[in-house]
């Protein structure tokens, strides 16, 4: 039978995979859709140039408070040793 | 010439990490299984601890030194380049997470070879593991070594061998006498200094340059491309910028010295907590750093060796014990990599080599003076090739990240989530990803625009499923 404590640790993994994918495609959707034309049109945001601020600052802040959510939401506390119940 | 305001701090620095190897010696000799708190720490990390260490471990010389060399040539592409490095905090920890601190615990596993072992149930997959774990984690940790010594030679105005000596007595007492839990807490500090120096050049950075608005503005009229993802010279396609985050984000679950940390804390709240911490905390250094590398070029132009950008930028911005405090950063970051090293490489020897296959009945006593006999023959051999590095193990170093990923990852991945993942697949996917990994960096590292790392790990992955698939009545 399985351990019912691998349910919860199989769905966290699948959890960080929608999340790098999540990151992964707010990073490479503001710089390139963002940052593709030529570097006199850019507009600027609190002064870096607006793929920037959107992929690197406002994206890693929102992974930041994404994760916090996830795991305030999500992650469950099982214990790790056998035949041990965690208080 | 001798900078005092810049020793000082560094020898603070290296007082309390003394401080905290013969504290650690203590709850080594007061332990009730000395292989498990030696080489795991006695799995007690707790969130923060758990987060530091990752990060440290993690964060080398390259993020403080190297990378914001390049950056500062490469313009604002490179950070974002960096970017890719912020899965390493939540998604290695997510990914073995739970599993596998409960099956590592199962196995009474203290290393991760002990973890494969139990897994794969085959010599062949300990003796492939082993050699690479050793051959490349030696050279990296020489490389380490030589950068480190290179640092105080050039902080201090003391020769080569001097700040060698003085880097490698530093590391090897509190390693050898501390074991683990020195390396975990000593990163704990070291980590906390990464994060405050990175914060305090980034702020001394904008202001000398005048504000960010005024540094855009200079880098533009030097070069318009600086500004965008592509780099200064156009050469960071989106394919090359994307395949980075397999090497330095996602593949990391497969490195030895990261995952050997994934089955030292204590209980479910320190890894929610580490998740936290460990993101925020790379995410600030990677962006922190690099960024300062870009913002570097306007306030101190013209500098034709990157490695000193970051050293020469502190000097220059920072009033002098600002400065020290910000070198003690990359000082901390070699170091916190090269301890792990050590201590994993002695692991190795001890606990997977002699245990395993020279004498399985040893007495605790035995272990013991083994271990720490071990781990200071290690370091000292170290020092000696660190004197004088040989081309070979710089060669070898240049690949160790990508090798020992393509190496691992999928045994350990697999062997936590597929049922059918067994020995035939393990031992197929090392040799493949080894050798593919070798052969395309000596013969063609762009291949298909990707960097080097991509194609050893794919193929690696389709040969471990379907060998594992061929051989599954030969298994059972």
């Amino acid at each position: 039978m399985q351990d019912p404590r691998f349910k919860v640790a199989n769905r966290e993994a699948i959890i960080g995979i929608v999340l790098v994918v999540v990151n992964f495609a707010i990073w490479y959707g503001f710089a390139y859709g963002l940052g593709s034309k030529d570097p006199s049109e850019y507009t600027y945001i609190a002064s870096f140039p607006a793929w920037f601020f959107y992929s690197c600052i406002a994206g890693t802040i929102f992974m930041i408070v994404l994760i916090w959510i996830t795991i305030k939401l999500f992650f469950k506390n099982i214990p790790f040793d056998d035949g041990r119940e965690e208080q | 010439m001798i900078h005092w305001s810049v020793i000082i701090p560094l020898f603070i620095f290296l007082i309390i990490i003394f401080a905290i190897g013969f504290w650690a010696n203590k709850q080594v000799r007061q332990a009730d299984s000395f292989l498990q708190e030696y080489f795991l720490g006695g799995r007690e990390m707790g969130g923060f601890l758990l987060a530091m260490t990752m990060m440290a471990t993690y964060g080398s010389a390259s993020s403080f030194i190297g990378g914001p060399g390049v950056a500062y040539n490469m313009g604002l592409g490179w950070v974002l380049l960096a970017m890719a490095q912020l899965p390493a905090g939540y998604f290695v920890l997510m990914i073995l997470g739970k599993k596998f601190a409960i099956i590592s615990r199962r196995y009474e596993a203290i290393t991760l070879i002990d973890y494969l072992k139990k897994r794969y149930d085959s010599n062949v997959v300990i003796i492939l593991s082993a050699i690479s774990i050793i051959v490349f984690l030696f050279a990296s940790m020489t490389a380490q070594w030589v950068g480190g010594a290179r640092l105080i030679e050039s902080l201090t105005g003391l020769r080569y061998p001097v700040a060698l000596l003085i880097f490698a007595v530093t590391v090897l007492v509190y390693v050898t006498i501390g074991g683990f839990r020195a390396v975990a807490l000593t990163d704990a500090m070291q980590g906390t200094v990464m994060i405050i120096g990175t914060v305090i050049l980034l702020i001394g950075t904008i202001i000398a340059g005048g504000g960010i608005e005024n540094i855009m503005t200079s880098l533009a009229e030097e070069n318009p491309q600086m500004l965008t993802p592509f780099g200064s010279d156009g050469s960071l396609t989106p394919l090359y910028v994307s395949t980075f985050w397999i090497l330095i984000g996602l593949g990391v679950v497969g490195l030895p010295q990261i995952a050997v940390r994934a089955m030292s804390y204590k209980n479910s709240q320190s890894l929610h907590r580490a998740i936290l911490i460990g993101t925020i905390g790379i995410g600030t250094i990677m962006f922190g750093m690099h960024l300062i590398g870009v913002l570097a070029r306007p306030v101190l132009p013209g500098i034709e060796v990157g490695d000193k950008v970051m050293p020469l930028l502190t000097l220059e911005v920072l009033p002098p014990i600002l400065a020290g405090i910000v070198l003690a950063a990359p000082m901390a970051a070699i170091m916190s990599t090269v301890n792990a090293l050590l201590i994993l490489v002695s692991s190795t020897f001890v606990k997977d080599i002699y245990l395993h296959f020279i004498n399985p009945n040893a007495s605790e006593k035995q272990i013991k003076s083994r271990s720490f006999w071990v781990t200071t023959i290690i370091g000292l051999a170290v020092v000696f090739f660190a004197l004088k590095p040989p081309e070979f193990l710089i060669w070898l170093n240049l690949f160790a990240f990508g090798g020992l990923e393509s190496a691992f990852l999928w045994s350990v991945v697999l062997g936590l989530y597929w049922k059918k993942a067994n020995k035939y697949g393990s031992v197929a996917s090392m040799i493949t990803g080894l050798t593919l990994y070798i052969l395309i960096d000596r013969l063609s590292p762009h291949i298909f625009g990707m960097h080097t790392v991509t194609l050893p790990i794919l193929v690696s992955f389709v040969v471990f499923v379907v060998v594992s698939l061929a051989t599954q009545r030969r298994a059972s």
